[in-house]
């Protein structure tokens, strides 16, 4: 019995949530809904601790979907790599959902909360599947999935401000556009080599050289992946659709959505066009690296100048994503592995922060604004020391889990001979001190009313716990930084 | 130089529709447009997946018992199913939002729409209007 479920995780991690989402949307109880949701996160999480002891064993597990062999059959791959982004998305979906049970009915019509879980656990499945897949166009059905259940999600904001909307529209029109743009250089590479197996293709690319179809399909695809990782000049949904969702799913998707199309970015670029070493070099100098680089400034500058403060968190992910591209477009093993850290970092910051502010805007019952917070620090002692410990993780400082990202980033800018890259990593984080002590300074030192409500346990013990994980991964990153560098030697092997 | 471009008449009508889509997404205001856009864009790129799969003089492929038989391609044909279930989806989730969007605000002219919201934005932030919940709890 065990042994069939161990042979078949990598499909049943991505079904768990799947089949879930079909059998809660036919529960109309809140509470019983909420619990088979959180249930099936919990198993889902478990399944991949147990997909990560495999990993440990076997570094490389192969599942031929329905028995048909790849490269012709739909492969799952799931290898250190993979296995980073489904520890982070399954993890923090199951604190999200613990968060989500005191929050979800104070924001949502009663009758429609199984929906909500329904579509809740069809993002999480897509997220999870967009990342064992093994088939480039099974990837974009995945993309697809759980790009239509975020924007349904995020439209449900409307219920409390009608702006959710507009921003779900935007969503889908530019997340659409994304993957279409994916599906035509997918369409484009198959034209070219007549596969859509990953490891086939980069195998196949190898013998065609200076073919311009297959350029310009790396170009649809990078650009595709780019619109939903939200790099720099492609992130114009960003801001709005996590600043209007509703507050349990602004936590989901900025801990988990746009880290999904980063690992997907950097499998294109490292895993199957490894053998057009001039092409990735270029796009990686002269695309990433200045996109990048303007994300740091531009997310940080756009966060000090924000007032609401979900849109300036979501503006401070935007310089975020920049920090992981940045890692990605210098190149070195060194780089990626500290890419990889911080998108792990990054997830269990965010989430943090966003548990944090939302919480705030339940007791409040407003949007949660620079101005709206005078005072609350000493109200609600526990939420806010969660979010101080966080943002101090979210500048880089020492003992948190931001530091350790942040320390080797720059230490691995600094090995590739390049310095002025670690002075402006080193300029941004201070900036992004700027826009975090403004939100602290207003909490502490302001004088403010008096609030009714109690804080809950509830809704603080998935607050705790994430920032327990801040301190403990920057006192011992052991763990994350092992699995990073893993996962960057097999991503380049020993090329460099 | 004729047959070559009459040869790849099919890409110039997907080159054609692909910019057609792209511009009424990017270029129109209206919602509603910008929907249609989308479609024309995706229905595009399906045309391109099935030009692909045609091979010249090929036949469907189904076994046959000569040799010489020429088969097309059948993969792209059914990629394309998957790809138009996902439009559809994709169209139809838009089209709701649309509907939402004119009952809310009453236009779904993207110039009405991002005024009425940088008004309500400014609110929220200057006055800190509160925003009651619409339904009852």
């Amino acid at each position: 019995m065990i042994d069939i479920l161990i042979k078949n995780l990598p499909i049943i991690v991505v079904l768990c949530p799947l089949m879930m989402s079909l059998l809660v949307v036919l529960i109309p109880n809140i509470f019983f809904s909420w619990a088979l949701t959180t249930l099936s996160t919990f198993l889902t999480f478990l399944f991949s601790i147990l997909l990560y002891q495999e990993i440990q064993i076997h570094s490389h597990i192969s599942y031929a979907l329905g028995k048909w062999m790849p490269p012709i059959g739909i492969e799952y791959i799931i290898d250190k790599v993979a296995i980073i982004p489904i520890i982070i998305i399954s993890g923090i979906s199951f604190l999200a959902t613990i968060f989500a049970y005191k929050i979800m009915p104070e924001e949502i019509e009663k009758k429609s909360i199984s929906k909500v879980y329904s579509l809740w656990l069809l993002a999480i499945a897509g997220l999870l599947g967009l990342v064992t897949t093994g088939d480039a166009f099974n990837l974009f059905v995945f993309l697809e999935i759980s790009s239509l259940a975020s924007v349904a999600l995020v439209a449900i904001g409307a219920h409390k401000d009608k702006q959710a909307l507009v921003a779900a529209y935007n969503y889908l029109i530019i997340g659409a556009v994304g993957a279409t743009l994916y599906v035509i250089g997918v369409g484009l590479l198959y034209g070219v080599t007549g596969t859509l197996n990953m490891a086939d293709l980069t195998n196949r690319i190898a013998d065609i050289n200076n073919n311009r179809a297959l350029i310009a399909g790396f170009g649809f695809m990078i650009i595709g992946i780019m619109v939903k990782a939200a790099v720099f000049p492609l992130h114009i949904w960003l801001p709005r659709a996590y600043a209007y969702a509703p507050s349990a799913v602004s936590v989901l998707l900025a801990a988990t959505a746009t880290k999904a199309s980063l690992y997907i970015l950097a499998r294109i670029l490292f895993s199957i066009f490894e053998n057009s070493e001039d092409l990735v070099n270029n796009t990686l100098l002269f695309v990433i690296l200045p996109l990048s680089l303007l994300a740091m400034f531009a997310g940080t500058i756009m966060a000090i100048y924000e007032k609401d403060i979900k849109r300036l968190l979501a503006h401070s992910s935007v310089a975020q994503i920049g920090y992981i591209t940045l890692a990605f477009a210098i190149g070195t093993k060194a780089s990626i592995a500290a890419g990889f850290i911080h998108m792990f970092n990054h997830a269990i910051i965010k989430g943090g922060l966003f548990i944090a502010i939302t919480s705030i805007a339940f007791y409040i019952n407003k949007r949660v604004t620079v101005n709206n917070l005078s005072g609350l620090g000493r109200e609600m002692p526990i939420t806010f020391f969660c979010f101080v410990l966080c943002s101090l993780s979210l500048a880089g400082l020492p003992l948190t889990a931001g530091f350790i990202s942040k320390l080797y980033l720059i230490k691995a800018s600094i090995s590739s001979d390049g310095i002025w890259l670690a002075v402006l990593i080193l300029i941004s984080s201070a900036l992004s001190v700027v826009y975090l002590w403004k939100i602290i300074e207003v909490m502490w030192m302001r004088e403010g009313k008096k609030i009714v409500k109690k804080e809950n346990p509830t809704i603080y013990i998935s607050l705790i716990i994430i920032t327990f994980l801040n301190i403990y991964f920057g006192l011992d990153a052991s763990l994350v930084v092992n699995g990073s560098f893993e996962a960057a030697d097999k991503l380049i092997g020993d090329i460099k | 130089m004729i047959s070559s471009t009459i040869g790849i008449w099919n890409y110039w009508i997907v080159f054609c529709l692909m910019m057609i889509g792209l511009f009424l997404v990017i270029g129109r205001k209206n919602f509603l447009k910008k929907i249609v856009g989308l479609a024309i864009f995706q229905t595009s790129v399906f045309l391109l997946y099935i030009t692909f799969g045609k091979i010249k003089g090929g036949t469907p492929p189904i076994l046959n018992e000569s040799i010489d038989t020429i088969y097309s391609n059948p993969l792209p044909h059914v990629l394309i199913l998957t790809a138009i279930v996902v439009g559809v989806a994709t169209t139809a989730l838009g089209l709701s939002l649309v509907l939402r969007i004119n009952s809310e605000y009453g236009s779904i002219e993207e110039d009405d729409v991002s005024a009425q919201d940088l008004v309500d934005y400014h609110d929220d932030i200057e006055t800190g209007k509160n925003f009651d919940f619409k339904f009852k709890k």
